[in-house]
């Protein structure tokens, strides 16, 4: 018994020893123009391991710290799975007094749709959602960003680098051939992955590419294994749309070049990284909290790219990259800001041998996925136009499909 | 009865000994300290990782657990679902009979919930569909077990590997239908399910959940403790030879058992998809087909205990994630807290079975 009280004394003493341990935090820094009662909630599918979410946190701090938010101003709710969670989330935010309670994640959507007719006083802002302006509920918002232009851009670093290996003699012409490892047959996926490949196509018109599907968002052994079999199927450049470390490390075990995505892969892959497109989510961020503070109203569909900086690449790696690359992106850039060329554009592809003249895109989500909308006009497929989030989902020619998950 | 540690090392300092029976409020002193030296050790791990204060930090554990009523109802809906999947193993277990399949046999019976509310949902009104949806449900729950166990009776196979396999055809199973139904199409993205959802009673969404596992919960431990078929599922546990010899049929008990489990996963499965997701996904089931193995050893399989283990466990994941939500702390920072605080409370249970003696000194070893 004497052990028992003994023993007791000890473990009570321990924890007042802690108690003792208190920290004076959350010191702030002043200045800031944003109400005090003002919060917005983030909710992410993943945390900070997951590239695709790395953007988002990065984008939130960003934007939140450039606007003069305390941080008991921001809440993060991060690993939220696309199922009721997500609801629990959001409800949670908005009982937390959040004026905006913005998800990252496409599963998201109904959760947070939900939400949003629950408490139509809080903005719920959702990211490559589909549904907002179909929807008509009027504090339920999508985003997006055309980042299919920056894919074609990161596409000409692709090209540049096949021209420079068809000169060198390392590859014959006719052995350009390119790898995406993508995660659905999906037209957010489609239109990625050709906007990459017209962009290769428009320095190097003789490259072909093979897509490979890995049927998850996030799967890293799983789209290591794609890009395996792509290396093996003698694809000489690889790209991927998914948001683990798993295509980019199997190049750079593998010496094969790659354009990455979501942001810059160049610490793990020195020697293979080109370059990488990403969105920036940052000035949607401040531009629905600036809304919200303002009183006016959010946009039910908000597409933006190189203007407002919503679309972004990174330094491109000068070790791996082909000379010229640089100049090359930029001249494109300016071509796309001022609408001198378009990504889509019907002249540079064709469709079964033929040139896309007429195409009715799939733009109001509905249960038979019924196309609805005529996307293509003035010579180029209107993409992120009509809504948001992409719908270009053509199969073009020079482009093929080794599986398909839907 | 008192058993001699072989080991030289230990034997050196001491030994260990199983205790024959302890007072019910030592066993409950052990506990508690095990909790109180957990916290310490946390306190001390959050201080080296974070600087952060503890107290604070269990402040907000308690706050993300029962911080607002709707956070109080999740962790009590968490608790009933983390509850129904340890009431379905704990008769397998208790038999002796590894069923990990738990996972899977609620997958399953989620998988049927799904397509009764797609393919009969507009054909049928809500007071028959919900009924067709439990029963198909309970029906595909108790096949998926029932397989392993009718292996386990014909061929002596192995339950616990055939109950893990049996999981991932499930999963695949679910991924396949979850693609097939999604929408948009190819997103992978869940199509929700709007017809067949359970009813909302006295306006809390959840509450029919929490009662139909609350009635669960009595019917497993009257069925477990006062019926004959309990009592063959002990004897069966204790030893199949006794079983045998006092003439209980064996098979019969094992795939009878097998079935009522997968049943009651298949319940599960039902209450996940119509009565809190209206979804379906291969992660529906979320890992609880797993822990719900810790749960119901934890309380020695008895359902009442079992309560305040699921209780517990749910608590912790509750108040671990509102940790990263608050401290912006990755959430592996709150699996370790969590994991500290489990490791103590499983390592208390050694030290009510059993006690240390340490050697007197100059006694002889």
């Amino acid at each position: 018994m004497k052990k028992i009280i003994s023993f007791l004394l000890v473990a009570v003493m321990l924890v007042a020893s802690l108690c003792m341990f208190t920290a004076c935090s959350n010191e702030k820094t002043d200045g800031t123009t944003v109400s005090e009662d003002f919060k917005i909630g983030f909710i992410f599918l993943h945390d900070e391991n997951s590239t695709y979410d790395k953007n988002f946190l990065e984008a939130a701090e960003a934007a939140t710290a450039e606007l003069g938010l305390k941080p008991e101003q921001v809440i993060f709710k991060t690993n939220i799975p696309e199922g009721n969670e997500c609801y629990e989330a959001a409800a949670d935010l908005a009982d937390q007094g959040c004026n905006i309670v913005f998800a990252n994640s496409f599963g998201h959507e109904p959760y947070m749709l939900k939400a949003a007719k629950e408490f139509p006083e809080v903005e719920f802002c959702h990211a490559t959602g589909t549904t907002a302006h179909t929807e008509n509920v009027p504090n339920f918002h999508n985003a997006f960003a055309s980042i299919y232009e920056g894919r074609y851009l990161a596409g000409i670093a692709a090209g540049m680098k096949l021209n420079e290996m068809i000169e060198s003699g390392k590859i014959t012409a006719d052995q350009a051939k390119m790898g995406y490892v993508g995660a659905f047959t999906y037209a957010e996926v489609i239109s990625g992955y050709t906007s990459f490949y017209l962009g290769a196509k428009s320095v190097c018109p003789s490259v072909t590419m093979e897509v490979q599907f890995t049927g998850s968002w996030y799967d890293e052994a799983l789209e290591k294994e794609a890009a395996t079999k792509l290396l093996a199927n003698n694809c000489v450049l690889i790209s991927q749309h998914a948001d683990s470390m798993g295509a980019p490390t199997a190049c750079e075990n593998a010496g094969v070049p790659n354009v990455s995505y979501n942001g810059s892969t160049k610490d793990a892959c020195p020697n293979t990284f080109i370059i990488s497109s990403r969105i920036d989510w940052a000035p949607y961020f401040k531009y629905i909290i600036n809304a919200n503070l303002a009183g006016e109203a959010i946009k039910a569909d908000w597409c933006e790219g190189f203007e407002v900086g919503s679309v972004k690449l990174t330094d491109i790696n000068e070790a791996v990259a082909a000379p010229g690359t640089k100049e090359a992106i930029e001249d494109a850039k300016a071509k796309l800001i001022a609408g001198e060329i378009k990504v889509f554009d019907a002249s540079t592809f064709t469709v079964e041998g033929k040139a896309l003249d007429s195409y009715k895109a799939d733009v109001d989500t509905d249960a038979d996925f019924t196309p609805d909308t005529e996307a293509i006009a003035d010579g180029y497929f209107h993409e992120s136009e009509f809504r948001s989030a992409p719908y270009f989902d053509v199969n073009i020619d020079g482009i093929t499909l080794l599986n398909s998950m839907f | 009865m008192k058993k001699k540690c072989d080991n030289l090392f230990w034997s050196a300092l001491g030994h260990i000994v199983k205790r024959d029976d302890i007072v019910w409020w030592k066993a409950w002193i052990i506990r508690v300290l095990a909790v109180l030296l957990a916290l310490v050790v946390c306190g001390v791990v959050t201080i080296f990782l974070t600087d952060l204060n503890p107290i604070e930090v269990y402040v907000t554990m308690i706050k993300g657990a029962v911080g607002s009523k709707r956070l109080t109802w999740n962790l009590l809906q968490n608790t009933a679902i983390l509850l129904c999947v340890s009431l379905a193993v704990t008769p397998a277990f208790k038999m002796k009979f590894w069923n990990i399949g738990a996972e899977g046999q609620v997958l399953v019976g989620g998988l049927a919930t799904a397509a009764c509310m797609i393919y009969l949902g507009e054909k049928l009104p809500p007071a028959l569909l919900i009924p067709v949806m439990l029963i198909v449900s309970i029906i595909s729950g108790a096949i998926w077990a029932f397989v392993p166990a009718y292996f386990k009776t014909r061929y002596n196979s192995n339950e616990t590997l055939f109950t893990l396999m049996m999981n991932y055809v499930a999963i695949q199973i679910v991924a396949f239908f979850t693609l097939e139904w999604s929408m948009p199409k190819g997103s992978g993205t869940p199509r929700p399910l709007e017809f067949g959802q359970l009813p909302t009673i006295f306006g809390q969404k959840y509450l029919i959940n929490i009662l139909i596992v609350a009635l669960i919960t009595v019917i497993v431990y009257i069925y477990l403790k006062y019926s004959k078929q309990g009592y063959e599922i002990s004897v069966v546990g204790e030893s199949e030879n006794t079983a045998r010899y006092i003439g209980i049929n064996v098979k019969k008990v094992v795939l009878r058992t097998m079935l009522i489990s997968g049943a009651i996963c298949g319940i599960t499965g039902f209450l996940l998809v119509a009565g809190t997701d209206h979804s379906l996904k291969s992660d529906t089931a979320g890992g609880r087909g797993f822990t719900a193995i810790m749960v119901s050893w934890l309380a020695k399989f008895n359902p009442v205990f079992m309560v305040l283990t699921s209780l517990l466990i749910v608590f912790l994941q509750k108040g671990a994630s509102k940790i990263s939500e608050v401290y912006r702390l990755n959430s592996s920072f709150s699996d370790i807290i969590t994991g500290i605080i489990i490791f103590f409370i499983i390592g208390s249970e050694f030290f009510i079975n059993y006690k240390i003696k340490f050697n007197k000194k100059g006694e002889n070893v």
